[in-house]
């Protein structure tokens, strides 16, 4: 097992280089110039080749790239003498747009959106498995039809109007959470309330949609399950129909549940731009979104999209590991 | 001394879109301690149905049974059809036990074949897990798997499939019961397996004097095992014997058409196997005749239209022998010798 995951760690780490490689690859082809975007009003072209310079990008992309590989493991220094900045590491870059270093950028944004994407996750594994399990479980009786209305609105509403809705009856119908709070954040360690506050909505709204696929995943798992040989064996041993969903059929039934629900949480890590949006979350997914759309920020694109994938392929290589302990077939000899 | 299983004019109906389906009607047999019976028959004419309805795994929702399933236990006697479901579960696994068709999918992927004997065994023994590991281990050991205190904790897909039948049988035998059902046990498997398992079987029979209930198609298996068997066509026993009776003196013609259809060795090469024409009747809406007339060689030689206007009963042709037809047991053993 241990070489297994070493081995699956250092093609993970093999991808991670080539992701990277690949994304400074596609912003030296594309046509702006973030030197010119740099320097504002007084613009000549000595400023834009010394800023060119500051920026780093008056050398080849593969040694752009370089850099930034060592930057990660040794720290960056920019500019020279009075006008020196200091990026330790792990130095994802500066941004001139921001006036920091990335990494402080991105470990200001990342709390929330970790914050946003684990209570979402929490909440729709709570709704999608439970409901799912229930509707099975009484097919055709009224929790069954029910699922099937939540299941529809929750695949038909997408994030930005179901999340606009809440905005609206929470904030300005109800007033629960105060209008100048939104996006506030609140450590959950030391203000839970205020973290509670925060989140919750915007958790809600990212675990509908997410629950409404769960939901109908779960019952058609469920189902499928029970007609396998093995539960009418779990039947004849004598076993009661409680025993046998929760510790046969719910086992195998829920097993791919894992590989979806890591998937899900790892693609959100990396920022949900919509919810993010709505709520006025400072977190990855409105950062990157304004580093491409607004600023032309590389240094802050090169990291979001780094982070992103990093998660997407760890969360793979942890599914897996899951998998091989849920299901022995899978189990690497 | 009563007969342990008694099953008396059993009918499983499922009622669908189409209308209702009467999988079984009018199954009535008995089967002693230490006896072994087979139903055989074609898919579809209500083997599995009747096996189910024994052991009450039918949805009672979505199912019609009617009749009795009598267990005569030393103390006491249950009927199954009118037991409430939790009286029924408690009798599965323990005095009951069942062996499915296809070991390939019947044991849990997920659980070791150790925590799944265990499981079986726990449930009406209280011991420790420890405990139900070591009643697996000496299961597993009793039906020949070699090195079992290493296997127990190996999982089903780590076996093949002879083995895994193995693991079935020990499974079901966990809790001594009293019968055991085993619903085409060896149709799964190659040939030489099936010898195996089958001789499995009848040692464990020996042993723990066990009532079998063999569901076969096979019936070169039934040859093997059997005392007395069933031969059911769409839903019902069309002819039930001692087996001799059944290999020698069939009375029924639908038997006779099974037992020409079975390969033989000594046949001459090139010769095309015999085969009974034609298909089994829909289940929804039976005829009013004899359900076996569009496919019978022997209808002719009935007077007038007697096959298709009234339904053969089972009638005792011989000692103890049953047949539904209406043609006489003498005249029918002529004709059969002819058609040979």
């Amino acid at each position: 097992m241990l070489k297994y995951i070493g081995r699956r760690l250092s093609y993970t780490l093999m991808v991670l280089t080539l992701i990277s490689l690949v994304v400074f690859l596609i912003f030296d082809l594309l046509p702006a110039d973030p030197a010119a975007l740099t320097c504002g009003k007084s613009c000549n072209p000595q400023v834009i080749e010394a800023n060119r310079h500051r920026l780093g990008l008056d050398v080849s992309v593969w040694q752009q790239w370089w850099r930034f590989i060592v930057g990660l493991f040794a720290g960056r220094e920019y500019g020279e003498a009075e006008a020196l900045i200091q990026c330790p590491a792990p130095a994802f870059g500066y941004s001139f747009n921001r006036h920091e270093c990335v990494t402080k950028i991105i470990s200001d944004a990342f709390p929330i959106t970790l914050s946003l994407a684990l209570g979402a996750f929490i909440m729709w594994l709570t709704i999608g498995v439970t409901l799912g399990v229930l509707a099975a479980r009484f097919k055709g009786r009224f929790v069954d039809r029910a699922s099937t209305v939540f299941v529809l609105v929750g695949t038909s509403l997408p994030t930005f109007i179901s999340g606009i809705l809440i905005l609206l009856f929470i904030v300005i119908k109800f007033k629960l959470v105060n209008p100048l709070d939104l996006g506030e954040w609140a450590n959950p360690f030391s203000d839970p309330f205020g973290w509670l506050k925060t989140f919750f909505f915007p958790c809600l709204t990212l675990a509908l949609a997410y629950a409404a696929s769960y939901t109908r995943f779960t019952r058609s798992n469920v189902l499928e399950t029970s007609s396998e040989d093995y539960i009418r064996t779990a039947r004849a041993k004598g076993l009661s129909e409680k025993v046998v969903l929760r510790k046969h059929t719910l086992r195998a039934a829920l097993a791919p549940i894992v590989t979806i629900a890591g998937l899900d949480f790892a693609g959100l890590l990396g920022g949900a731009i919509i919810t993010e949006g709505i709520f006025n979350l400072q977190g990855l997914g409105k950062l990157s979104l304004r580093a491409v759309l607004v600023d032309y920020d590389l240094p802050v694109i090169v990291a979001t999209t780094l982070l992103a994938a990093t998660f997407v392929v760890l969360m793979n290589l942890i599914v897996d590991i899951l998998y091989a302990l849920i299901d022995p077939r899978v189990r690497v000899g | 001394m009563k007969p342990f299983l008694e099953v008396n004019n059993l009918s499983v109906a499922f009622p669908t879109a189409d209308g209702v389906v009467q999988a079984a009607d009018g199954i009535s047999f008995n089967l002693n301690q230490g006896e072994t019976l087979a139903i055989v028959g074609e898919s579809g004419s209500g083997k599995s149905v009747t096996n189910l309805a024994i052991m009450g795994l039918h949805n009672r929702a979505k199912t019609k049974i009617s009749g009795n399933i009598t267990l005569n236990l030393s103390d006491r006697s249950i009927d199954v059809i009118n037991s409430s479901e939790e009286e029924v579960r408690k009798l599965r696994g323990s005095t009951m036990s069942m062996i499915f068709q296809d070991p390939m999918s019947s044991l849990h992927p997920y659980y070791s074949v150790g925590d799944q004997i265990s499981e079986a065994w726990r449930l009406y023994n209280s011991g420790s897990k420890a405990d139900g590991l070591k009643r697996a281990t000496e299961m597993i050991d009793l039906v020949g798997i070699p090195d079992a205190a290493k296997r127990v904790r190996e999982f089903p897909h780590q076996f093949s499939g002879g083995m895994r039948q193995r693991v079935m049988i020990a499974m079901a035998l966990v809790n001594n019961p009293k019968l055991i059902i085993a619903d085409e046990p060896t149709t799964a498997l190659d040939v030489t397996v099936q010898s195996q398992i089958i001789q499995l079987l009848r040692d464990m029979q020996k042993e723990f004097n066990m009532a079998i209930l063999l569901v076969t198609h096979d019936l070169g298996v039934v040859a093997e095992v059997a005392d007395r068997v069933c031969v059911m066509y769409a839903g019902k026993i069309v002819e039930q014997a001692k087996v001799d009776e059944i290999y020698y003196r069939p009375a029924q013609p639908y038997t006779i058409g099974l037992l020409q259809s079975i390969p033989r060795v000594d046949q001459h090469q090139g010769k095309r196997l015999n085969a009974i024409q034609g298909q089994p009747p829909s289940l929804i809406n039976l005829p009013k005749g004899c359900a076996f007339l569009d496919r019978c060689d022997f209808s002719k030689h009935v007077s007038g239209n007697l096959c298709a206007e009234l339904a053969p009963k089972l009638e005792e042709k011989a000692d103890n022998h049953y047949a539904r037809c209406h043609l006489p047991a003498a005249k029918i053993e002529v004709l059969a010798k002819v058609a040979k």
